[in-house]
């Protein structure tokens, strides 16, 4: 049993896990006990390469609370020697109101306000795709489906130019134009990047969604077409339910792209206050404040921390979504 | 960031999201509706219509307008092929496309042998689990935090002051002058590479994990009967037991290691002859103003990545039917 980059839960199978669990069961099922590590070298090599691969994300999240003047002083690994940790770097770069600052919370807000609709549209299009290309018999689907999955090999780089064009000669004047007869709808700043990235993520969501939908039982379906219920009723109330799994998969592996994203966003967005991301900002403050990393400790970490949680709290989606998602962009 | 800033922006995802709502729930509800004899194409098109529009608008025309693009001047004059032979004669997009071919060979290698060590070495040991977490975390972090993290490593100070980044720490304990790491090519591009080795080792690490757990474990006992030590084992079990997985983590690295942008963007921004064509594709459309450049740039990418893609789908499919 191999797991392949584009797995994703099948229906009716036992519930959905992740790589690393499935890895677990199959060391209990080899061997009932654990034995160490195959040989003492091997033991060193794990810790060494475990360590190697720990040691910079510890030495930033330390010196992010380790006050300025010791940060900018002398290294991380003296903190005994230098003693001192503080709160204010964060408290700098999330809330301080001067010019000069970060102003984090702005461009945290920003992000959220980004990845929850860009993750929310592209999944609720792409499952009513994938279920018309399944389960709706028309001639063609095969080709159409084919079609949509070849688009995934077109890298990003490739629809940025056209793409900015459209939004500045077609979205930007109909938002306007909205926003004028009907003033009670604001003119969006995230509009551009919500769709940047529902387009972006539709190949990869379809495909995957197919593969899953596809594969639900036709009974259930065709029972539920026979009682007379309409196609979309079918995918609100018996596709979707049952969907869930690898709709949570994608959501996350989706939100977690959407919230690294730098590209995206920096042909997207503007780059201002008002609709630029964290990734964008962080980009922003190495170029111009590269050297001092009492904010730049800090600004890392608020970055990281939403991915972090969700990676530690969500690992089963995480790994599966992850592994899917692998060739995106 | 005041309050009032806040609910604005609270206001425009709801709002967002309530027309978004809107529309498919009035689709949904006007389709159901349709006169029954139609009803069937109406349904079809209303599932099908918004995703195919968006990729007919938003990649289709866009890729098929980029190839036109790359083959005009900065003026809008018809260049033919110079934008290409820009690329491959020109000393600084040289120096790009060296880089690129560097990053590719090595990131892909690198991290596949890593993770395939660590996978093996941590394979059925006490606290796997947690050896894999600790190696997968970087895939969960943005490129750009990732860039912080390496670029706080590489930190320079004067020789004399204490050290504040890790290398030249080491680097001073031993006796030398410490670097401007990141400044200094060429080895400002293998320490860039470094970053992205170090993201993309958890992933091969996890998926080569699962691979070798599939190996039959009669396989193992039989060839550990036959009395070969754990180096054959693992050359004659173990490789070619995990060949498909391999071959799949080399390509899909290699896919992700062409389309790198964010690391260079963050840690240089291409100067120091840093620049990769992702890179630099952004750099020549967006900030230069030479649209016909970065769209050849584009296409170059887009050349480089095909086969790899095709390759990697081929393969992914043929471990499909074979489960």
């Amino acid at each position: 049993m191999s797991v392949t980059p584009a797995d994703l839960p099948i229906p009716g199978s036992k519930p959905a896990r992740g790589a690393i669990e499935v890895a677990e069961e199959g060391t209990t099922r080899t061997g009932r006990v654990k034995k160490r590590l195959t040989s003492r070298g091997a033991t060193v090599a794990a810790l060494v390469i475990a360590v190697l691969w720990t040691i910079p994300t510890f030495g930033l999240l330390i010196s992010s609370f380790r006050p300025r003047e010791e940060i900018i002083d002398n290294g991380w690994w003296t903190i005994f020697q230098n003693w001192g940790l503080t709160l204010e770097n964060y408290q700098e770069v999330l809330l301080s109101p001067s010019v000069s600052a970060p102003q984090l919370g702005s461009y945290f807000v920003n992000s959220l306000a980004i990845a929850i609709p860009a993750t929310i549209f592209p999944l609720v299009l792409a499952s009513m795709a994938a279920y018309a290309l399944a389960w709706i018999k028309f001639r063609g689907a095969s080709t159409l489906f084919i079609v949509i999955f070849a688009l995934q090999i077109v890298p990003l780089q490739m629809a940025l130019i056209p793409l900015l064009q459209v939004f500045t000669s077609v979205i930007q004047p109909a938002q306007e134009w909205v926003s004028d007869t009907l003033p009670f709808i604001p003119t969006s700043n995230f509009l551009q990047i919500w769709i940047a990235h529902t387009i972006f993520a539709l190949p990869l969501a379809i495909f995957l969604l197919h593969n899953f939908i596809s594969e639900i039982p036709g009974e259930v379906i065709e029972a539920a077409r026979v009682d007379g219920a309409s196609h979309s009723q079918v995918f609100f109330r018996v596709v979707l339910p049952l969907a869930l799994p690898a709709l949570a998969s994608f959501a996350i592996f989706q939100f977690l792209w959407v919230w690294n994203d730098l590209l995206v966003a920096l042909i997207f967005s503007g780059g201002t206050a008002e609709a630029a991301p964290l990734t964008q900002r962080l980009a922003e403050l190495t170029g111009s404040r590269g050297q001092e990393w009492q904010r730049l400790t800090a600004a890392a970490f608020v970055s990281l921390i939403v991915p972090l949680i969700v990676f530690f709290s969500l690992q089963r989606y995480f790994v599966r979504g992850l592994l899917a998602g692998s060739t995106k962009g | 960031m005041t309050t009032a800033d806040l609910l604005e922006k609270v206001a425009q995802v709801l709002i967002g999201l309530a027309v978004f709502a809107a529309v498919v729930g009035l689709v949904m509800f006007v389709v159901d509706r349709a006169p029954k004899k139609r009803r069937d194409v109406v349904q079809l098109v209303a599932f099908l219509a918004p995703a195919c529009i968006l990729l007919a608008v938003g990649l289709i025309w866009p890729a098929a307008r980029t190839t036109y693009l790359s083959f005009f001047s900065r003026s809008g004059q018809w260049a033919g092929l110079d934008n290409f032979i820009w690329i491959f004669t020109q000393e600084d997009a040289l120096i790009t496309v060296r880089n690129t071919v560097i990053w590719v060979v090595l990131v892909p290698l690198l991290s596949t042998a890593i993770g395939l060590a660590y996978a093996i070495f941590i394979d059925k040991s006490r606290g796997e689990r947690f050896f894999k977490a600790l190696v997968f975390m970087p895939m969960a972090i943005s490129f750009v935090g990732a860039s912080i993290i390496w670029r706080f490593v590489y930190e320079y100070r004067q020789s004399g002051d204490p050290q504040i980044g890790l290398l030249n720490q080491i680097v001073t304990l031993f006796g030398a002058e410490p670097v401007r790491w990141i400044q200094e090519p060429p080895i400002n591009t293998f320490l860039l590479i470094v970053v992205m080795i170090w993201i993309q080792t958890g992933f091969a690490m996890v998926v080569l994990s699962a691979a070798i757990k599939g190996i039959p474990t009669e396989q193992i006992e039989a060839a550990q009967l036959d009395g070969t030590n754990a180096w054959q084992r693992f050359l004659n079990v173990t490789l070619p037991g995990i060949r498909g997985s391999l071959v799949v983590v080399l390509t899909t690295i290699s896919i992700a290691t062409l389309k790198v942008f964010d690391i260079v963007r963050t840690m240089t921004a291409g100067n120091f002859e840093t620049s990769v064509i992702a890179n630099e594709m952004v750099t020549q459309a967006f900030r230069a103003g030479e649209v016909g450049r970065g769209s050849a740039l584009a296409v170059v990418l887009f050349i480089l990545v095909l086969p790899i893609v095709i390759y990697n789908i081929r393969l992914l499919r043929q471990q499909r039917e074979i489960r």
